[in-house]
């Protein structure tokens, strides 16, 4: 359930009827995300599979031409297993157009020192450091023969939210053609696996396969805050 | 013959089921709105944990006490939290220089005691646990201590017998969730406050210290205080106090959590309180009574090359200084809170 928090001086007397889905599309460079059959590469030619990607989505923020923006107070999990959590419903909009959104990838500062949380911040998600207090932000796991860890498996759990080792990203993209939005709407959002590898840090998994604390987290955060784009509006 | 028979049958299901209604009953157990209202010592600062979002009642608080004391909260249903914070040692494990978990293992820190928790804003050694009500996911998780996952001790709870119910008086209806069992966990431990000391009553002029107490009050506000700051005997800080690094726990500290080469070898200043039932003492337990840890202090040769700049003004000490001191520690067991009737194990009933 959303809560909407919109940020206006006035409240313009128009129906909030309408609906705006987010639907975040897994791939890893052009092809769809098939996780543990299918063999990509990274940059190196290393070949490597996927077998768990979750992370968080938050603070999202609808731009509207002309109004003000509207800003969504809530937390998504999403689960590359889980197709549901995949899949984000903002309802209750208001009408105006829209030009683009903002959101983090992560959980916020306040919301890591909050205490006993639940929905999408139950520590029983998984995504809780219990030993050094804060959320997981994004988790990836998969093996490489590449990688010289137990079973060749390489791990990234990337979290933190305290300096210098923040790793809250955010996101900002813009509608490839403004949406005016009257009823039910669809955005198709991509996330790109191969951006975790590269730009501006090519992954080697003969020297990286697992980060589960603050160790070159940050570097793992400003490669992926650039995996998402948009892909359709509907 | 066998209407006696009957009769006595009878009468002992009726003594069992009386003995059983009195320990029911039994008003040494039980726990009124007055014994959960948060009172906030004289001369206290404001806590940093108030309780919101968590408001005190005596039925949240009794199921807090029951899992504190419930070994269902580790994998193989051994260990409780009480099995380390013993009530009589202030909850710290006495004898104990490092946690034992599960299968016989051995942590890589002691025990803290567990007292005031509401005036920290941090917890454990290092200080990486930011909230008092996620604390208990630490130790259940920890391989080393409890070894279990929040999921499974949920699923554990709900096919309990009792469980359930207790949920339902304390929060509503039967739902087991983590944020239930966190906040109950917090309400019991957030309201373990010692204040009542003789060093207390000193203070607040109801008691009086003798010569050798009043001169060790002294000795410690000149050279102690400043780390173990009254009344809650800790700044909330973390220093290196000039402990030598175990080589064989190679325990970073503070610096584990941040990152922060220069917070290496640096651990959150305890508290005091109670200090007479905590040894042994220090983050690693390697010090078994306050002799060994007055005497460590007293001369800076002791110390490691990055030791605090305040270690360099506490000695040296006198065998008279110590002494005193020793006696000024002891006036800090607070028999108030270590015989608290509402934090006694609830199994016992």
């Amino acid at each position: 359930m959303a809560t909407l928090w919109v940020a206006m001086s006035f409240r313009p007397a128009k129906t909030l009827e309408n609906s705006l889905c987010l639907f975040f599309e897994h791939y890893v460079g052009d092809r769809v995300l098939q996780m543990d059959t299918v063999t990509y590469k990274n940059e190196l030619g290393q070949a490597y599979t996927i077998t768990k990607f979750k992370y968080y989505i938050s603070n999202i923020r609808l731009h509207r031409a002309g109004e003000s923006d509207v800003a969504i107070n809530e937390y998504y999990f999403l689960n590359e297993e889980e197709e549901p959590t995949k899949k984000i419903s903002l309802q209750g909009l208001p009408s105006g157009i829209y030009t683009g959104i903002d959101f983090m990838i992560g959980v916020d500062s306040l919301h890591n020192c909050s205490g006993a949380q639940s929905g999408a911040l139950d520590p029983i998600n998984g995504m809780f450091w219990a030993w050094n207090s804060g959320y997981i932000f994004l988790k990836l796991e998969g093996s490489s023969p590449s990688s010289h860890s137990t079973g060749n498996r390489f791990e990234f759990h990337i979290g933190g939210y305290k300096p210098p080792y923040n790793c809250i990203r955010f996101v900002s993209l813009s509608f490839l053609q403004p949406l005016r939005l009257n009823g039910d709407h669809e955005v198709h959002l991509k996330t790109d696996i191969a951006e975790f590898f590269k730009d501006p840090e090519t992954i080697d998994f003969s020297k990286i396969s697992s980060v589960t604390d603050f160790h070159n987290a940050p570097m793992i955060a400003d490669n992926y805050k650039d995996m998402f784009s948009v892909i359709s509006i509907k | 013959m066998k209407i006696n028979k009957t009769v006595v049958i009878y009468c002992i299901f009726l003594v069992s089921a009386l003995l059983y209604g009195f320990a029911e009953e039994n008003p040494y157990f039980q726990i009124s709105k007055q014994d959960v209202e948060l009172k906030i010592p004289k001369g206290f600062p404001k806590p940093k944990y108030k309780f919101k979002n968590n408001p005190l009642t005596p039925e949240v608080f009794i199921l807090g006490r029951k899992l504190f004391y419930d070994p269902i909260l580790s994998k193989d249903s051994t260990t409780s939290c009480a099995s380390c914070h013993q009530r009589i040692a202030a909850f710290g494990h006495m004898d104990h220089a490092l946690s034992h978990g599960i299968n016989g293992l051995i942590g890589k820190r002691n025990v803290p005691a567990l007292q005031n928790l509401i005036w920290q804003d941090a917890f454990m050694w290092d200080g990486g646990v930011n909230h008092l009500e996620v604390q208990p996911l630490s130790p259940i998780t920890n391989p080393l201590e409890m070894d279990e996952s929040i999921a499974h001790v949920i699923s554990k709870l709900q096919r309990n017998n009792f469980y359930p119910e207790d949920f339902k008086k304390a929060f509503g209806d039967t739902l087991v969730s983590s944020e239930r069992i966190l906040k109950s966990l917090a309400q019991f431990t957030g309201l373990m406050i010692s204040a009542d000391s003789r060093y207390d009553r000193f203070i607040n002029g109801t008691d009086t210290f003798s010569a050798s107490e009043k001169k060790g009050l002294q000795l410690f506000r000149d050279k102690c205080a400043k780390c173990h700051e009254e009344p809650l005997f800790t700044d909330n800080t973390y220093r290196n106090n000039g402990l030598k690094p175990d080589t064989a726990l190679k325990d970073l500290g503070r610096g584990v959590i941040t990152g922060i080469e220069s917070d290496n070898y640096k651990f959150k200043v305890p508290g005091l309180r109670n200090i007479e039932r905590t040894s042994p003492y220090m983050h690693d337990g390697r010090f078994r009574n306050l002799k060994e840890v007055l005497n460590f202090y007293s001369d800076p040769k002791h110390f490691n090359s990055h030791a605090a700049v305040e270690m360099f003004e506490i000695g040296p000490l006198t065998e008279q200084d110590k002494q005193n001191l020793f006696a000024f520690l002891l006036t800090l067991t607070d028999k108030t809170f270590l015989y608290d009737r509402r934090f006694i194990d609830p199994f016992m009933k």
